[in-house]
């Protein structure tokens, strides 16, 4: 088998899945579309063939009870993923992962865990609105009790898959429909990706750049474009939006003494702002400049493309953002 | 049916005094639910309780000293003292857990029927839940869920007739819940949930029926609180008074599930009432003991306040 094989992202899950449900016989996934491609995309391809329908559950329109299923599936001894192709609906299901899933462990004085993997795919753009297309890790990351991932790569969306269902405990993972044609070299044999860690991809003095989900690809050509005008950025991917790696950034931003954060969510609020709190908190005399930050607007997601087109960040927000701690 | 009479009865003082401060919903009265479907459960089957479980607990085996520590909210009880008296949990047995958020557990016990179906095992999980959770849409997903899949659990309706303070017939239309489960073609029985034998007859069969991969089954039992919904009584703002009518308590009250089966038993002379009360006396030791472990055990270190967030 060639050394370089390319995988794009939905695949990389797709192998995942493969590889873990061979490996673990309390491995299942279960929720709303996983015999369709139209739901899922190709994440789950040829799992129902190979494992069948015990352990691939295509599901009614019922995610609070789904959900809750599975959570209670993985108190029982069961290492589960559910699936919500839009986590827009995801919302149905605070009960079993905030109230259940999340306390569990801590209400019972540690007798007990549910390690399962609540995975949420984001759908922005293609003039869907405000209930098809929203990204909601910030509040995820609020509860105490969940860890919540959102890998950027195709290298990462599979380790970090293989991470969360080995996990002891509920992890929220969140991918993005934008991300599934990216490809890039994925390793064939089963590996983890460490849930907690994040990467350098690409060293600079400068500026540190936090970015995380599809923001950071944006970051990658934003990066480009300004070394060409001579601005080296340290750019980061956390990876794991909770618990994040505070070491790695602070680290960073001790050597460049100043932070942009470019997240897949609204301004306020959110997880940005906890970024910039422990970075003011931990390294406030490193800072040459306020912390900064790229996100949605404050506003739901429209429909209108015109709308859309200024609602969603790209790159060129990033350069803006990057080049304006030098005016 | 006896012990966790008296364990509950013996909450009221240390309630009353501010001992226990942690939420308690007493299961006075309901016994007979408990321990007449627990007793056709096996260590292996899975329970998932409610807010009013210290009875499911017990009667699932859970340790009493434990639960008790746990009420007092102690290093020693069965959630280390971070759960209270509603966070009730006893893995070795089957009690996989209980919590207020009215009918949060249907669909963990929904995924434990799962798990079980999954691995192709004989064990079945039961769900107990109150009237007040045929309000909430969970169930009805959970029961559609159930039905296709056939699952083995039981879903085990206590109707004590009030969703806190409010009446049934302020909640519903019909008093008849279990008619929810029959849209699902799910099989449904109704119970008298104040005779421990009806109870356990009825369970003996539906356990079977799960077992036997039949299924879920849809269980009511009508019963009723003796005590508040929270505390001894319906504490509203200071004044310590029952808001249910006086006439309807004293009636369920000449229906008390442990009088009705003494009653039994002396009436067929299965027991004399001397060995009646020598259980009575076994299980005031117990209690005793119980109560006295759990007032005498540590309070967590509040240097360990976060000790147990993630494993």
């Amino acid at each position: 088998m060639s050394a370089d094989r390319k995988l794009p992202y939905s695949l990389a899950i797709n192998e995942a899945f493969h590889q873990m449900m061979a490996a673990d016989s309390s491995v299942f996934l279960i929720g709303q579309g996983v015999k369709s491609p139209w739901y899922v995309g190709n994440t789950a391809q040829g799992l129902l063939e190979k494992f069948g329908d015990t352990r691939v559950i295509d599901t009614p329109v019922s995610e609070n009870a789904i959900t809750g299923a599975a959570v209670g599936a993985a108190l029982a001894g069961m290492r589960p993923v559910v699936v919500h192709p839009r986590m827009d609906f995801m919302l149905y299901a605070f009960d079993p992962i905030i109230n259940e899933a999340a306390n569990w462990h801590y209400m019972n004085g540690a007798k007990s865990c549910a390690p399962v993997v609540i995975w949420g795919i984001i759908n922005r753009g293609g003039e869907q609105a405000a209930q098809h297309s929203q990204a909601l890790h910030g509040i995820f990351s609020h509860v105490p009790g969940l860890k919540v991932v959102m890998p950027a790569t195709p290298y990462d969306a599979k380790g970090l898959m293989v991470a969360a269902i080995r996990d002891p405990n509920p992890v929220v993972y969140i991918d993005d429909r934008w991300l599934y044609r990216v490809e890039e070299t994925v390793p064939e044999e089963l590996y983890e990706v460490e849930i907690g860690k994040g990467a350098i991809r690409k060293e600079g003095k400068d500026v540190t750049l936090v970015a995380i989900s599809y923001m950071a690809h944006e970051a990658l050509k934003a990066v480009h474009a300004l070394s060409e005008s001579g601005i080296d950025v340290e750019f980061i991917d956390p990876r794991t939006v909770k618990p994040v790696d505070f070491d790695l950034i602070l680290r960073s931003v001790e050597k460049t003494g100043r932070l942009v954060i470019a997240d897949v969510g609204w301004h306020s609020w959110g997880w940005g702002a906890e970024i910039a709190a422990v970075v003011s908190e931990k390294a406030f005399y490193c800072l040459k400049a306020p912390v900064r930050r790229v996100a949605l607007p404050d506003c739901p997601a429209p429909a209108n493309i015109s709308l859309e087109e200024r609602y969603y960040k790209r790159s060129k927000d990033i350069v803006e953002m990057v080049q304006s701690f030098f005016k | 049916m006896l012990r966790i009479r008296l364990c509950e009865e013996s909450l009221v003082e240390p309630i009353m005094s501010g001992k226990i401060r942690t939420p308690c919903h007493l299961y006075s009265g309901e016994e007979a639910v408990a321990a007449g479907l627990c007793a056709s459960l096996t260590d292996d089957d899975y329970l998932f309780g409610n807010h009013r479980s210290h009875g499911h607990f017990l009667a699932k085996g859970g340790s009493m000293q434990e639960m008790m520590a746990e009420i007092f909210c102690r290093e020693t009880g069965c959630s280390l003292g971070r759960g209270g008296s509603m966070h009730l949990i006893a893995p070795e047995v089957g009690m996989m857990g209980s919590a207020p958020i009215v009918a949060g557990t249907i669909s963990l016990a929904l995924g434990a029927a799962l798990a079980a179906s999954i691995r192709k095992e004989k064990r079945i999980a039961v769900t107990f839940f109150g009237d007040g959770a045929a309000g909430e849409g969970v169930l009805y997903e959970s029961m559609n869920f159930a039905s296709l899949k056939k699952l083995p659990l039981i879903f085990a309706c206590e109707n004590n007739f009030y969703a806190t303070h409010l009446p049934i017939r302020e909640c519903r239309k019909t008093s008849e819940i279990y008619r929810i489960a029959e849209p699902f073609c799910i099989k449904t029985v109704v119970v008298d949930g104040n005779d421990v034998l009806a109870v356990y007859e009825a369970g003996k069969e539906a356990v079977e029926q799960c077992r036997s991969g039949k299924g879920p089954i849809f269980m009511e039992f009508l019963t009723y609180r003796f005590r508040g919904h929270v505390g001894p009584d319906d504490n509203i703002q200071g004044s310590h008074t029952d808001i249910r009518p006086k006439e309807e308590v004293e009636e369920w009250l000449r229906r008390d599930p442990i009088l009705l089966f003494e009653e039994y038993l002396l009436d067929n002379k299965l027991f004399d009432i001397a060995a009646l009360e020598n259980i009575r006396k076994e299980a005031e030791q117990e209690v005793a003991l119980a109560l006295d472990f759990a007032q005498n055990s540590a309070t967590p270190k509040s240097e360990e306040l976060t000790a147990y967030v993630c494993r």
